[in-house]
């Protein structure tokens, strides 16, 4: 498709992005036309339009593209559309990568009237990116170099939202974040490393444009159909559920569901479990609500010294799976990843396998000294962090790292939820949970619970939850809502907003390219089969703790069950009649 | 991981895909006994789809050529089709030709909530269907059949299917009292209601002889919710996809997880702490707020919710004539209503500012009872379900003979329909 025509006028979208050279110091608006955006929506789909004829590029060649996009609905008043994506290509995986990521900088970034950044070339000195309406700006920032997240964010607040890299990112830890706001981060891939790559230490963003609705009444008709399936999810806003306790709500399933990574993996129950769970962490430190801008889940919390509480995966990497029963050293863990700005997963992760070649438990302090050392690119906290599969090859043992594609799997024990086990396999991201996140019926019940066990229909469920998710990350809707509302609520929501009648099944259509365009990309860089694996651990006995091991027959045909429904060849690549099908 | 031999690799996929195809036919065989023995669907009247990477059937049936298309062009995993059961399929039928713009649109909670609205298709074809179903989870075909989706489980299709049914027989009834009331009853709905009105003035069996309470021990507990919940099945006071029950021992509320069945609850019950230590409860029923505000406002132990018919229609008349809120009644109703002297509140499913989290329990001292307008009945039991399930069934009763004598009072006796 060419991105170029002239666009007509839009409901919803500004119609609007703006291309920012940092190596020219020049910005120009483009305005593609209607169709680029009814085909990949906005956020990840739209950022993935624009990463995917230059994804064979190094992560750090200045032509390599900073994608941040929001969506039709970012801005207006639909249920949890506050969010953003961030996209480039992963220094840590070298394929697609991406970030969802709260706060306001989202909603501020759509009120300058813009969709979406497009930042490509290399700034000479550390720079920061202003934006005031449309009023764009390259600043010196040459001051903040090195500032820790916090430093540097209640400097800039007064500009507006931030997005803002710690020290990790400048010191060339792989898995770098990117914080906005000070305390949500854009986490996972690495995309911290491309702000540093570029030499872009923020980016702030403040506007006053009401985006554009196409009818306010209906809108908020349909966004009333979503809150009703919001109120009526117990795991959204029930009594135990993510508005009252965070994420961390999921760590007593976890542990009642055996599924539990504990030891890098290698047992799938930690005993001190029950004292680190959710209410231990509203006990110690109270608990205050927040969110990202227009929700009112707001499944964020902070403690009374309003610094944040860890999320799930946090509070079970830093304690079951790194082997820490110190609560203290849980919450310490976090605020130092936020201050540095590194992925919390992918550290402890590496972590774990650290201890694990080191055949020993963390000593005490070790976990907060490490984790410093990896921002601070000093000592053997230089090479973890490059995460755990480089750490491990270079230490001679890969199979130590758990990874899929290079990026740390998060808290689900895969063995616990072989839906899961596939999800994580085939994720375009790497050892992601949130492409499909079949937890949401394998565990959680929702829409209707299915055998956790069990690989029947999975290949299925896994297409059909990409797609979903892709769509609520394109529009932009928090991807916990797509637990209790579906496409077919989100489809009158879109209708509202842009004016273009969608039913659900054609939103999920725009999915399904936008997850075929990243198997298109990733594919570029030689992405195949082979990637679309887990750790050997998984398949084979672990030892009394751990649950049983996944048939590796079984998976394997899952797998191939998967290519088939997703349209693509046994090796996992994509056909040319499919991609023209979609449109590709 | 090394690469596979690619011949030992098609073997293994030629053995999981039979492996795989029996799992899920096993499956849909589970969900079929699941929907015959609710009585929607006649034994062998469903046709149950479900797809991999291939599709799989209960049995073979003409209509699967046009129904598997659906697979290819909308993201579901599953697909049902039947003829629901007498008297649901007449309703259906009167309803689907009756209405207009080809959607029916029901009052109840589950629909607003969760169908929003009933899609009629004027011809049984892959395109039709096909078109209804891109943008909702049912839709309609001609002679009073129903095809449901479901996108990760034939569970969501036979859940769906059980909402349709539910659904249309309450908007038949209410429609058909609003209109005897009212503007006046067509010939057609006149035959119609003289034709099931006999059917359904009928009440089952009534419940007796739940294992007596206190309950100290958990097995006790989730052996005494299982039963309680069979019952309440079986005596026709909820489909099985619906309701909730709790049980309480003073520290622990035992309760339903969301989506199970009530009739078959062994192994589906969740354990939450009331200090709130543990957050267990992230997977319970929707509606634990509620069974926790019922707890303490009424000091009882057993809590039963059901959906009776006849309560949830009688639960929509309203006799207020000018009221500012009409229209909003089953969120914000400004009166203190009854019917049968049971009270009936507003309340959405769940929490939030209008859910029945928080109109429930105030209102549940005096009768140990209240209905939620256009969803379902709460009951409690002082320490276990006997008086929870008597009440329930005694609520429904009241209501029904409520029903058939309202009607009665302005047409005498219902023979008379025919007659005029
Ligand atoms: S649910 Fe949580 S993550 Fe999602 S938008 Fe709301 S506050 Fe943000
Ligand atoms: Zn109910």
């Amino acid at each position: 498709m060419n991105s170029k025509t002239k666009s007509n006028k839009t409901n919803g979208w500004w119609g609007k992005i703006a291309f920012i050279d940092l190596e020219h110091r020049r910005v120009s608006i483009q305005k593609p036309a209607l169709k680029i955006y009814t085909a990949f929506l906005g956020g990840r789909g739209l950022a993935g339009f624009y990463l995917k004829d230059k994804i064979t590029l190094s992560y750090d060649d200045p032509q390599m593209p900073l994608l941040i996009f929001t969506g039709p609905l970012t801005g207006t008043p639909a249920p949890t559309s506050g969010r953003v994506t961030f996209m480039s290509r992963s220094p840590l995986t070298g394929g697609v990568g991406d970030a969802s990521a709260g706060g306001n900088f989202g909603a501020a970034l759509k009120r300058c009237g813009l969709d979406g950044l497009v930042i490509t070339g290399k700034s000479a000195s550390v720079c920061g990116i202003e934006i005031s309406n449309e009023k764009i700006r390259i600043t010196d920032a040459s001051t903040l170099a090195g500032a820790l997240v916090q430093t540097a964010h209640k400097q800039l607040a007064p500009k507006g939202s931030t997005a803002v890299i710690g020290p990790a990112a400048e010191n060339g830890a792989m898995f770098a974040n990117v914080m906005i706001d000070g305390r949500h981060a854009a986490g996972r891939t690495g995309i911290g490393l491309v702000f540093a790559s570029k030499n872009i230490k923020y980016i702030t963003v403040s506007g006053n444009k009401r985006p554009p609705v196409f009818d306010r009444t209906a809108l908020q008709e349909a966004s009333a159909d979503v809150m009703r399936l919001i109120a009526a999810s117990p795991f959204l806003m029930g009594p135990s559920g993510i508005s009252a306790f965070g994420t961390g709500a999921l760590y007593d399933l976890m542990d009642a569901r055996n599924m539990m990574p504990a030891n890098n993996f290698s047992a799938s129950k930690f005993e001190h479990a029950a004292a680190l769970n959710a209410p231990s962490f509203k006990k110690q430190y109270g608990f205050k609500s927040h969110g990202c801008s227009g929700c009112h889940i707001r499944c964020k919390k902070t403690g009374r010294d309003n610094r944040q509480i860890p999320e799930f995966e946090t509070m079970s990497h830093f304690s079951a799976l790194t082997g820490n029963s110190d609560i203290e050293v849980v919450r310490k863990a976090n605020l130092i990843c936020d201050d540095y700005g590194m992925d919390t997963i992918s550290a402890a992760a590496t972590l774990a396998a650290y201890f694990e070649l080191e055949k020993r438990r963390p000593g005490p302090g070790e976990i907060l000294r490490l984790l410093g050392e990896m921002g601070d690119g000093q000592g053997i906290g230089k090479e973890l962090s490059c995460g755990a599969a480089r750490w491990c090859a270079a230490a001679g043992h890969p199979e130590t790292a758990m990874c899929v594609k290079n990026l740390e799997l998060p808290a689900y024990d895969p063995r616990g939820a072989y839906g899961m086990a596939l999800a994580y396999a085939v994720s375009t991201r790497g050892g992601c949970h949130l492409r499909a996140y079949p937890i949401g019926h394998e565990i959680l019940r929702k829409p209707a619970p299915t055998d956790r066990f069990s690989f029947a229909g999975k290949a299925r469920m896994i297409k059909n939850g990409e797609d979903a998710n892709a769509v609520a990350d394109s529009l932009i809707a928090c991807k916990f809502t797509f637990l209790a509302a579906t496409c077919e609520e989100y489809a009158k929501v879109f209708t509202a907003a842009t004016g273009i009648s969608m039913t659900g099944q054609d939103l999920l259509l725009a999915g399904e390219r936008i997850c075929y365009n990243e198997r298109i990309a990733n594919s570029k860089n030689g992405f195949s089969e082979s990637d679309d694996d887990l750790p050997a651990r998984f398949f084979s006995p672990s030892g009394p703790d751990a649950l049983a091991p996944i048939d590796r027959k079984d998976f394997l045909a899952a797998r191939s069950a998967y290519y088939r429904v997703r349209g693509l060849d046994e090796s996992g690549m994509p056909f040319p009649e499919k991609t023209r099908e979609l449109g590709l | 991981m090394k690469a596979e031999c690619p011949f030992l690799k098609k073997l293994a996929n030629l053995a999981f895909n039979r492996h795989m195809a029996k799992n899920m036919k096993q499956m849909l065989e589970k969900f079929t006994r699941r929907i015959e023995t609710s009585g929607l669907v006649e034994p062998g009247g469903a046709l149950f789809g479900m797809a991999d990477d291939r599709i799989v059937w209960n049995r073979t049936d003409p209509a699967q050529k046009i129904l598997e298309p659906l697979f290819s062009n909308l993201n579901i995993n599953s697909v049902l089709f039947a003829r629901p059961a007498f008297p649901y399929s007449v309703i259906i039928d009167f309803l689907a030709k009756t209405t207009r713009n080809s959607t029916i649109m029901p009052d109840d909670c589950e629909t607003r909530t969760f169908l929003h609205d009933l899609p009629v298709a004027d011809a049984f074809s892959a395109l039709k269907l096909n078109q209804c179903l891109k943008a909702r989870k049912s839709v309609i075909v001609p002679g009073g059949s129903i095809v449901t989706t479901g996108t990760i489980s034939p569970e969501q299709a036979l859940v769906a299917f059980s909402s349709v049914c539910f659904a249309c027989f309450v908007k038949f009834f209410s429609d058909f009292l609003k209109h005897v009331q009212t503007d006046g009853v067509s010939k057609k709905e006149a035959r119609l209601f003289s034709r099931i009105a006999p059917f359904c003035a009928e009440l089952r069996p009534a419940p007796a002889g739940l294992v007596h309470g206190p309950f100290s021990m958990e097995d006790e507990i989730r052996t005494a919710m299982a039963e309680a919940g069979k019952k309440t099945v079986e005596a026709g006071l909820v489909d099985s996809s619906f309701g909730n029950i709790s049980c309480f021992n003073g520290k622990t509320l035992y309760i339903s997880q969301t989506g199970a069945f009530l009739n078959k609850l062994e192994g589906f019950i969740d354990p939450v702490p009331t200090d709130g230590s543990r957050c267990t409860g992230i997977t319970a029923s929707s509606e634990l707020g509620a069974h926790l505000n019922i707890i303490s406002a009424t000091k009882d132990h057993a809590i039963l919710h059901g959906h009776p018919l006849f309560s949830v229609i009688m639960s929509m008349v309203c006799d207020i004539e000018k009221c500012e809120k009409k229209g909003e009644c089953h969120k914000s109703c400004p009166y203190d209503r009854n019917i049968c002297q049971i009270p009936i509140v507003s309340g959405e499913v769940g929490a939030g500012p209008h859910g029945l989290c928080n109109t429930v329990a105030c209102r549940m001292n005096d009768q140990k009872a209240v209905i939620v307008y256009g969803h379902g009945v709460f009951t409690t039991g002082k320490t276990d379900f006997n008086d929870a399930l008597s009440r329930l069934y005694s609520i429904e009763n009241d209501c029904r003979n409520e029903y058939f004598r309202r009607v009665r009072d302005v047409i005498g006796d219902i023979s008379n329909l025919m007659a005029s």
